[in-house]
């Protein structure tokens, strides 16, 4: 496949890009806001579906505000490298520290052998 | 390579020089994220975050970071076509709502702090401090940035290099819009369910 065109790659963006973006932004933030302030969804679904929504609008704002896959192809290639460190260290802190909780409780080593027979069944 | 498309491989060096700046930056807020979401519950008998959050006002924020993140992208399009005062006036438009959001997020740590709830009270609040307080430290950068920025502009009558330049402050302003998507959705809205 041929390379496209520096020139091409770098060409002003369209003010259409941005209006879309705008828009879609304003409405998934409105959606978001009303989803939590309503209680339309029980807590744990209302919490994934608010973290959804947001993950919707980075999208949105990635394609028509910072214009992913314009420009260098570095760019999209760092940022994916970036989004899968982010996790790592995102969701790894919370894996671990929730399981750090049971060292962390205010409890003498009888009461945490007990807490872990009744709760865990260890 | 002619001249042209010379300056036109340093420009784009540049911007992935500047992408990968931010890209760390992105990381920099993972880890404070990470901090938030783990400290939460940390509340030592003191306010959690459904006790001193106001969702009306934190969505009025949001509005407009969300409004000065589309301004910056009106700016920076019609500074590269040419219409100069077009350029400048959304150019101030940002500056204002940025200068708003900002004053917003200052009255309301204000607030907080009034009522003893600073960032000594909890490590709920300790972490909400830091994480809300980063971004802002980002944005009061970003508008610094944003009046050096229109007076070269003006000075140098939108020469190239100024052009780029507020290609990357376009760039700088709708990321920081992102990570307060996350500060909106993570800290104030699931934070704030009841």
């Amino acid at each position: 496949m041929k390379k496209p065109q520096l020139e091409h790659r770098h060409a002003p963006a369209p003010y259409a890009s941005y209006v879309t973006g705008f828009l879609l932004s304003v409405v998934a933030t409105v959606v978001a806001y009303v989803f939590v302030t309503q209680q339309l969804l029980p807590k744990e679904a209302l919490t994934y579906t608010v973290m959804g929504i947001a993950v919707v609008q980075l999208v949105i704002q990635m394609v028509f505000f910072l214009h992913i896959g314009r420009g260098s192809r570095w760019k999209l290639l760092t940022f994916v490298f970036t989004v899968v460190i982010v996790l790592i260290v995102a969701i790894g802190t919370i894996w671990v520290m929730n399981h750090l909780n049971y060292n962390m409780m205010d409890m003498s080593p009888d009461e945490m052998n007990r807490y872990m027979d009744q709760h865990e069944g260890i | 390579m002619t001249r042209a498309e010379e300056v036109m491989a340093t420009q784009s060096r540049k911007t992935l020089g500047f992408w990968i700046y931010l890209m760390t930056d992105c990381i920099l807020f993972a880890s404070l994220f990470a901090t938030f979401v783990v400290l939460r519950v940390g509340t030592a008998g003191g306010p959690s975050g459904v006790d001193i959050f106001s969702l009306p006002f934190v969505l009025l924020e949001t509005m407009l970071l969300l409004t000065s993140s589309f301004t910056i992208g009106l700016a920076t399009l019609g500074a590269q076509r040419g219409y100069k005062g077009q350029s400048m006036v959304w150019l101030g438009s940002t500056f204002l709502l940025g200068a708003a959001f900002l004053s917003l997020e200052l009255w309301e740590f204000n607030q907080l702090i009034a009522e003893g709830n600073g960032w000594q009270r909890s490590a709920f609040l300790s972490s909400y401090f830091v994480l809300v307080g980063t971004h802002g430290l980002h944005i009061a950068v970003g508008l610094l940035w944003l009046i050096v920025a229109a007076m070269r502009l003006l000075r140098h009558r939108f020469k190239a290099t100024d052009l780029h330049r507020l290609s990357l402050l376009g760039l700088f302003w709708h990321f920081l819009d992102i990570i307060w998507i996350f500060i909106f959705t993570i800290v104030y809205l699931i934070g704030g369910m009841a």
